[in-house]
């Protein structure tokens, strides 16, 4: 506060009020170390920036997926109680109602790591380590036949996924 | 300036079906109605709160205990009990200004339990200097109020369903609530942080156990984003984002990010499940419209409406709330024929750029069955579809951004229902 006063005494002494915006913001933030922006940002880009090391295949995504998500999600992702997260191909066009789902609906696999690591399971997020999200990630990318069994997701291979609606959106324009 | 499709107003009628002049209230021209006649009323009486003390002070007040029935409504997914949406009970309120106990809620994995003194809010991605605040540092910055409304991207989803659901307006348009926010300007946040050329987008993200997270284009951002710390003089109520919420004016709810811990500077949108699964509007051809952002024009009538039996025919106020996404009310319409004739209803100061707006005509009704609408205009020049204009647009595959009009028919007996007309 001192120093402020002491500036603020030194600008008025010299006639110097003009664009202090910057100066005169409280700036009372402090700067932030790299090692706290590492542990709180989650957020995966559809490029794949912030990907962690690590990796997975479906069938150990299998395992994971048994133990932590299929009580709410269903066998092999078919829903209920809660959402369905495999199938509904075919249904986003037309008059029936459409099954929204990873497969059907979802435009970037880089969201699913992102969501499933931040939110999921529901009792518990942000519990499981990056190699079991990588994992179930895979195993969901198998369900709806967007890899192959053999394959391994990790930071490399998943932004390179290409999902079935990639395309299928588009920017609102005003009168749609 | 004045649209000409509805017929001239003349001395005391407005559009047909009873709907009267909208000044009518004020010029004192309606004739008195033959006023009740006393013969068998219960006479005055005293009652015993006029003679003995009432209650003590209490440090946070509550309303009165008749008005046990003005409360939210919710409904959740299994297993998931702080999952869902919460409804501000619209047809029990009056005003412009949502009540915070009432303002609606929507929490994707429960209404977290924050200590401030814990919370953190960080500022990083393209800037110069990544920052942390707490909440101690924000609340010596400057602040500002916006009188704005937030509404779920959901709000109104049902009446895109082919037939009309059976629901109150609490239940087919509870998710919209409209309060004085007050916080800090996000632009003088990022400012000190420093944005790098690159940047053209945020990433707003939740300190709640979903991590609720959402992209905003920069401009937004540094036009009229809020972080709100106070919500109508006090601190954000918990299921609001207590210690701090965004706010971001006529946007959908959705995106103004609740239990605010971190502002990331992007080049382009994270694609967030929120913002590509869901709060996408699905279009009959299989494309989805994404990143609709502002809420169009949208009216509701909230007096009367389902659940507000009328008492016989005579001269009611018809009230309802407006609101657009992308600025001022300019004008609402009322109808009490299904949309064949229209009167201007009179709106209630102050009028204000993407908050709800009250409006209120008087209505004489014959006892005969009418359909009541409103139908909104903003100061854009767009006015409020039919619900039968939206689907034809749209389709009915979405539940997101419904605007079109609502219909209530009034039956003979007074009883008011959701209906398509």
């Amino acid at each position: 506060m001192s120093t402020r006063s002491r500036c603020s005494a030194a600008a008025l002494t010299f006639g110097i009020l003009a664009n202090a915006a910057f100066a005169e913001s409280p700036n009372l933030g402090r700067v932030a170390a790299p090692e706290e922006l590492a542990a709180w940002d989650i957020s995966i880009g559809p490029d794949g920036t912030g990907l962690p090391p690590g990796k997975g295949t479906p069938q150990r995504g299998e395992t994971v997926y048994v133990a932590k998500c299929l009580a709410c999600h269903g066998e092999k992702g078919a829903g209920k109680p809660n959402d369905a997260l495999a199938g509904g191909r075919g249904t986003l066009v037309g008059d029936q109602v459409p099954v929204k789902t990873v497969g059907s609906f979802w435009p970037y696999a880089t969201t699913l790591f992102d969501y499933v690591r931040r939110a999921m399971p529901l009792n518990r997020s942000k519990s499981l380590r990056d190699d079991e999200v990588y994992a179930v990630v895979a195993y969901l990318l198998r369900l709806n036949g967007v890899i192959e069994e053999n394959e391994t997701i990790d930071a490399a291979t998943l932004p390179k996924v290409r999902m079935p609606n990639a395309d299928g959106f588009v920017p609102f324009a005003r009168g749609k | 300036m004045k649209q000409t499709r509805h017929p001239p107003i003349d001395e005391d009628r407005g559009a047909a079906g009873g709907l009267l002049d909208r000044r009518i209230f004020l010029t004192g021209t309606l004739a008195a109605g033959a006023l009740s006649s006393s013969a068998g009323a219960e006479p005055l009486g005293v009652q015993s709160w006029m003679s003995v003390p009432g209650a003590p002070f209490t440090a946070y007040g509550q309303p009165s205990r008749f008005e046990d029935k003005v409360v939210r409504v919710w409904a959740n997914p299994p297993n998931a009990p702080g999952t869902g949406a919460a409804r501000t009970p619209l047809h029990r309120l009056n005003g412009m200004i949502t009540p915070n106990g009432l303002h609606f809620e929507r929490s994707h994995s429960g209404i977290p339990d924050i200590d401030p003194d814990a919370h953190r809010l960080l500022i990083h991605g393209l800037v110069k200097r990544p920052l942390v605040f707490t909440m101690e540092a924000l609340s010596r910055y400057p602040m500002e109020s916006r009188i704005a409304f937030i509404e779920c991207g959901g709000n109104g989803g049902q009446l895109y369903q082919k037939d009309p659901a059976p629901l109150d307006l609490q239940g087919l348009h509870g998710l919209v609530s409209c309060a004085e926010w007050t916080g800090i300007k996000l632009s003088t946040l990022l400012d000190e942080a420093g944005l790098e050329p690159t940047a053209k987008w945020i990433l707003a993200e939740g300190a709640d156990a979903a991590g609720m997270s959402r992209s905003v284009p920069l401009a937004k951002a540094m036009d009229d984003a809020l972080v709100a710390l106070y919500q109508n003089g006090e601190r954000v109520r918990p299921s609001n984002g207590y210690p701090m919420r965004l706010l971001l004016p006529g946007y959908e709810g959705n995106m103004q990010v609740k239990w605010l811990r971190r502002i990331k500077a992007t080049a382009g949108p994270t694609m967030t499940k929120d913002e590509t699964s869901k709060y996408t509007v699905l279009l009959p051809d299989g494309k989805s419209l994404q990143f609709v952002f502002p809420i169009e024009a949208k009216s509701v009538i909230a007096h009367p409406s389902p659940g507000l039996t009328l008492q016989g025919p005579g001269l009611y106020e018809i009230s309802g709330l407006a609101w657009s996404g992308y600025g001022k009310i300019a004008g609402v319409e009322v109808s009490a024929d299904g949309g064949k004739t229209w009167a201007p209803a009179a709106l209630q100061q102050p009028v204000l750029a993407t908050a709800l707006t009250r409006f209120r005509i008087p209505w004489r009704w014959d006892g005969a069955p009418a359909v009541l609408q409103s139908r909104a205009r903003d100061d854009s020049g767009y006015v409020q579809p039919t619900r039968a204009e939206l689907i034809a647009r749209r389709g009915s595959k979405t539940i997101y951004h419904f605007n079109g009009i609502t219909s209530w028919s009034v039956a003979e007996s007074g009883e008011v229902k959701h209906v398509y007309a």
